[in-house]
């Protein structure tokens, strides 16, 4: 069986004399969810656009779930569930209504509508609101509705585009954490500016800047890639030291000298607490070290903590250096 | 064909969802009413002749005020990005609103049956006719929401197009009128492609095939061209 649910190969979208997207290839492989990051006007929402059939690639193709974009459209159609940026809905339908109808245009008939219905019903919390006016519904709501709706066929691919923006934070953890289960058993692609939803939800981020990908990695990834980690350990100091600076220094060579360590450093001195920053000197974990480490000499350990870069400083690299101006394109900003 | 039929029992709901339907249905009852009885007793004869011209008037701003937002409403919502990614051809789309609204017209021709029924209760009407009239009704009519939902294709404004349809359909009705200004070869064409003269045919009782298959043709040649400005969007 094949595992890649999403192909696209070299998607080129041009609207007279602006390119949207510009060369735009990838590979979503099945049970991946996969953020699609980007400042605004990028060319997320374009290439969704594309994968969805709602537009026609000026050059380039994809192939979803297998099936052609172009020659395929209904199949295509018919294999994913897809939220627009836009969530919007017939706000002159009752939010039940507005599921039959999108249960019907998806191919569901009689006993398997009210199956299904209850099944989406109950995976997104719209229980309260079945049949209330889709008009009265606040946004986070409508956003559950447009995600039921993308739902109602059990589709092996989702496709949803900025489903946490102007969303409350409570709302939009809510919706996160709906995502991340049904990313569990499906393919999901979901646009955002948002990066730390990206770190809790996606197990995989394409940054796209004016049109092209300029990262496809993992967000540990990313974020290995502008700096390596660092750690901070956090020692006990022992009471029978007490006022006196030796047990620091010891415990700063004793970390120094440890493999892999490139540099140790006494960071704050407080409260009985020595905080420690470790620069390593490749790219392996070195947790287990340094807590063998502080076992074998009995230091009593009161936090170990890897610190990465921060993913906003890798897309602001990524969006706005050099990588993120194509020479032979003129797409304006 | 069932989702053609989801969308349309969708659209027809939906005149029904809003005060819309009613104030539409509304007003052409009331302007039928006024209009209609107006001269009645004066002509004092158990006749509805005059009525089927009083609702092809009528018509001209009714079916588009039908059709306006089927196309125009869901591109300005967005609401038309989730329509046309499920798995439904662009032209069960415009089929299905086309049906719906064709639907609503059936059902105010419908109610106006009131008055050859009153009428038939005055004096003895003769209802061969009745339904002549009315077949035209229901055809010029067709030709009037296949126009409306073309221009509802071509914009995301409801109001042009309800301007744009009700334009076009003005020009197919009143250019019959104009006929004597035209030049002579080219008079008889404009005649031919205009409303009025397949419509008062047909109410006449000359119900030709050949009028027929010119209002059919008219929804039909509509509605592709509906059909290919739906797709366009693809590429622009």
């Amino acid at each position: 069986m094949n595992d890649v649910m999403i192909e696209a190969q070299n998607l080129v979208k041009r609207y007279d004399g602006f390119t949207a997207i510009d060369n735009v290839s990838m590979k979503v492989r099945r049970g991946e969810v996969l953020g699609f990051l980007g400042p605004n006007g990028a060319g997320k929402s374009t290439t969704m656009k594309i994968l969805t059939c709602f537009a026609s690639p000026t050059e380039g193709t994809a192939k979803v779930n297998g099936f052609d974009i172009t020659t395929h459209s209904l199949e295509v159609r018919a294999s994913l569930g897809y939220l627009p940026e836009s969530t919007a809905l017939y706000t002159d339908m009752l939010v039940l209504e507005y599921l039959q109808f999108a249960a019907e245009m998806r191919g569901l008939s009689g006993s398997d509508i009210k199956k299904r219905l209850k099944a989406v019903v109950d995976e997104t919390g719209l229980g309260d609101v079945i049949a209330k006016n889709i008009r009265a519904l606040s946004k986070g709501y409508k956003q559950r509705v447009g995600l039921a709706q993308a739902l109602i066929h059990e589709p092996p691919i989702l496709i949803l585009d900025e489903p946490m923006s102007g969303l409350d934070p409570n709302q939009a953890v809510e919706i996160r954490d709906l995502i991340k289960d049904i990313g569990r058993e499906r393919t999901v692609i979901l646009s955002t500016h948002n990066l730390a939803e990206v770190q809790i939800a996606c197990n995989r981020v394409l940054i796209i800047s004016k049109g092209r990908i300029v990262a496809d990695d993992t967000p540990e990834g990313l974020r290995d890639r502008a700096g390596k980690a660092h750690y901070s350990v956090t020692l006990q100091k022992p009471t029978v030291h007490q006022g006196d600076d030796s047990f620091a220094k010891q415990a700063e060579a004793a970390l120094k000298s440890l493999p892999g360590v490139e540099a140790a450093r006494l960071l704050e001195d407080e409260a009985g607490e020595l905080t420690y920053e470790i620069v390593p000197r490749g790219n392996d974990d070195l947790r287990p070290v340094l807590f063998k480490a502080a076992v074998d000499k009995g230091y009593t350990l009161l936090g170990l903590k890897r610190e990465g870069q921060n993913l906003e400083e890798v897309f602001r690299d990524l969006t706005t250096g050099p990588a993120a101006t194509p020479t032979n394109t003129k797409a304006a900003a | 064909m069932q989702r053609t039929l989801t969308i349309a029992k969708r659209e027809f709901r939906g005149y029904f969802n809003s005060p819309a339907a009613y104030i539409v249905i509304c007003l052409f009852l009331l302007m039928m009413g006024f209009f209609f009885w107006n001269p009645f007793f004066l002509i004092n004869r158990a006749s509805v002749r005059n009525m089927y011209d009083l609702m092809a008037i009528l018509l001209l701003p009714t079916a588009p005020a039908l059709t306006m937002g089927l196309l125009a409403e869901e591109k300005r919502q967005g609401t038309i990005e989730i329509l046309l990614t499920m798995p439904v051809r662009d032209a069960e789309v415009i089929l299905g609103k086309y049906l719906a609204a064709f639907g609503l017209l059936a059902v105010l021709l419908g109610l106006t049956l009131a008055y050859p029924i009153s009428v038939s209760t005055l004096g003895n009407l003769d209802w061969g006719p009745v339904w002549a009239g009315y077949l035209a009704l229901l055809l010029e009519g067709g030709a009037m929401l296949a126009l409306g939902v073309l221009a509802s294709s071509w914009t995301d404004n409801q109001l042009i197009a309800f301007f744009t349809s009700g334009m076009i359909c003005f020009i197919f009705w009143v250019v019959s009128r104009f006929l004597p200004f035209i030049p002579q070869q080219a008079a008889s064409i404009v005649e031919w492609l205009s409303f009025d003269y397949h419509f008062q045919d047909i109410v006449r009782g000359v119900v030709d095939s050949r009028h027929i298959i010119y209002f059919l043709t008219v929804i039909g040649f509509s509605l592709a061209l509906a059909f290919r400005s739906l797709e366009s969007r693809r590429w622009s």
